[in-house]
């Protein structure tokens, strides 16, 4: 398995191919597009995270000593990211998750979907995957 | 002689900027519109040449200040025809303005088992303080029901409203569904009964003249930020009757007539609900805001804006599979939309892309989208700087959206 940095520098080249705004969005619904989705047994309203326009599902399991994640949204630029998010993070061990430094969304020009206030779910997710790690981390 | 809007977009800087490389078109006016020049050179003016506290210091600056914040108070009785000027009591907007009615209502009029009446399409701030109040006294919400295109009939207030009725609250404008009530019928058959009735003015005044005394409400709330003022700072109108038999809602300095540990005794109106240090700069602001509107004319509004709203109502039908929430045959300019299979957050993401500012959600009015069914949806408020060109722009934005989001 690659490491958290390879796979966003790959994501970083993969963006970097596009220099307006349109077919950077188009990769990205399309990217959300061709994800597996996260199995329907795990749409339960207890995976959904809370505060956001758009319902962004998060699934976890522990797997070989990696996090498996899995996730789902119901608006497709919203489910783009959560894929590069879950693209990233997942089959990693929990230390690198929680150590990860995730400077690839503001690389590929979507830091603005970080910000509190785009409501698309993304900053929580983030922060929900992180802590997910750390439980993991604190059980060992 | 109708409304010259290029010359008044040129009173509004920020319509020049541009927004992710394309010029803005600003969309979002019900949530919040923008400033004039007029307005954002009050605000400074003020801070240069005359800053200080109101109504307390001795001092030339001091006066001057009180007397430029107290010059909106007028403004604002003028602007709304109410009768009596301390009849105006400055909040911090619409929302401070229910719960303050709210509370203070909550401590002898409202009682266990009498009724409050609110409808289906209210914005949270006109549910949840009544919700809070009913709690708080064993008093029953009730809820008028919309019809499909989004108004409220005869028949339906007149089924809700009834002898237990002790307070009817109702938008006067719809900020989800652009829907403009009936609301003086609905005054004068909330009055049949000896209820009270608060209107939640939010929407109205930056695009209809509002009239208390016509009206013959209780009590009218609104907003500066939403007819062209600076943000935090609104107005609660009451009748002076009311408003006198109400008690404070907070305590401190300005509120009081003399306070000693034993016995406070509170000031006359306005200031007995204007406790501290209020937005003095804003309260200036707010008075710049009424001149502008007043420079223009309601008349000339309303014709421009009943323009862009037919307008805008044809175009957007163009679009298949669009939807809208909220048809009501009269309405602002204001449209709620759902397009099928197309999420409204990637849809509002998509529009901003191409420099389009409109709001996507819920709007504070979950209740209204559970009635539709719906999540939330895109809505694209406008005011009277918008064109007909713009409504052009936001076609073509979604129907590029669309190609890209059902790829």
């Amino acid at each position: 398995m690659l490491s958290i940095d390879k796979i966003q520098d790959e994501i970083i080249a993969d963006f970097g191919i596009f220099d307006d705004w349109m077919g950077k969005y188009e990769h990205l619904i399309d990217f959300g597009s061709s994800l597996p989705l996260i199995d329907d047994k795990y749409k339960l309203d207890e995976n959904l995270i809370k505060g956001c326009q758009s319902k962004v599902w998060l699934n976890t399991e522990m797997k070989d000593d990696k996090v498996i994640f899995s996730a789902d949204s119901d608006a497709v630029i919203t489910k783009g990211l959560v894929g590069l998010m879950v693209h990233v993070l997942s089959n990693q061990t929990p230390e690198a998750i929680v150590n990860a430094d995730l400077y690839f969304i503001d690389k590929i020009g979507l830091k603005d979907h970080l910000s509190p206030n785009r409501s698309n779910g993304l900053l929580s997710m983030i922060k929900q995957m992180k802590l997910f790690a750390l439980g993991y981390t604190l059980k060992k | 002689m109708g409304l010259d809007v290029e010359n008044i977009r040129k009173d509004f800087p920020i319509l020049s900027e541009t927004v992710n490389g394309e010029p803005l078109v600003y969309l979002d006016n019900a949530s919040s519109s923008q400033k004039p020049l007029a307005v954002i050179e009050a605000i400074n003016n003020f801070y240069k040449t005359t800053n200080s506290n109101v109504h307390r210091g001795v001092h030339s600056l001091s006066q001057r200040a009180t007397t430029a914040y107290e010059a909106t108070r007028e403004k604002v009785r003028a602007f709304i025809n109410a009768n009596l000027e301390h009849e105006i009591i400055f909040t911090r907007g619409t929302t401070e303005s229910i719960n303050l009615l709210a509370a203070t209502l909550g401590k002898g009029h409202v009682h266990q088992g009498d009724e409050i009446v609110i409808s289906e399409m209210e914005h949270h701030s006109n549910i949840v303080p009544w919700q809070l109040l009913c709690e708080e006294t064993g008093a029953v919400l009730k809820v008028i029901p919309i019809n499909n295109k989004g108004e409220i009939t005869e028949e339906s207030y007149r089924n809700v409203i009834n002898e237990s009725t002790k307070i009817v609250a109702i938008c006067h404008v719809s900020n989800t569904l652009g829907t403009i009530n009936s609301i003086k019928a609905i005054i004068d058959y909330a009055h049949e009964f000896g209820a009270l009735t608060v209107i939640d003015g939010a929407q109205a005044p930056a695009h209809i003249p509002v009239d208390v005394q016509q009206l013959n409400c209780d009590f009218y709330c609104f907003s500066a930020h939403k007819m062209y003022g600076p943000t935090g700072i609104g107005i609660l109108y009451g009748k002076e009757t009311l408003l006198d038999e109400l008690p404070p809602y907070h305590g401190g300095g300005n509120m009081i007539e003399n306070v000693t540990f034993a016995k406070t005794t509170y000031n006359k109106l306005p200031h007995k609900f204007e406790a501290g240090t209020p937005n003095i700069a804003g309260g200036i602001g707010l008075g710049a805001a009424i001149d502008y509107i007043q420079s223009i004319a309601y008349e000339d509004i309303g014709k421009y804006e009943d323009e862009l709203t037919k307008y805008g109502r044809e175009q957007l039908s163009s679009i298949s599979n669009l939807r809208f929430i909220g048809d009501a045959a009269d309405k602002s300019a204001v449209f709620s939309f759902v397009i099928d299979g197309i999420h409204p957050l990637d849809l509002g993401t998509i529009l901003d892309q191409q420099g389009i500012a409109v709001r996507t959600g819920h709007h504070c009015t979950q209740p209204l989208m559970d009635k539709f069914e719906i999540p939330g949806t895109v809505r694209a408020s406008f005011a009277f700087y918008n064109t007909l060109g713009e409504v052009d722009r936001l076609v073509n934005g979604i129907n590029k959206a669309v190609a890209m989001l059902s790829r």
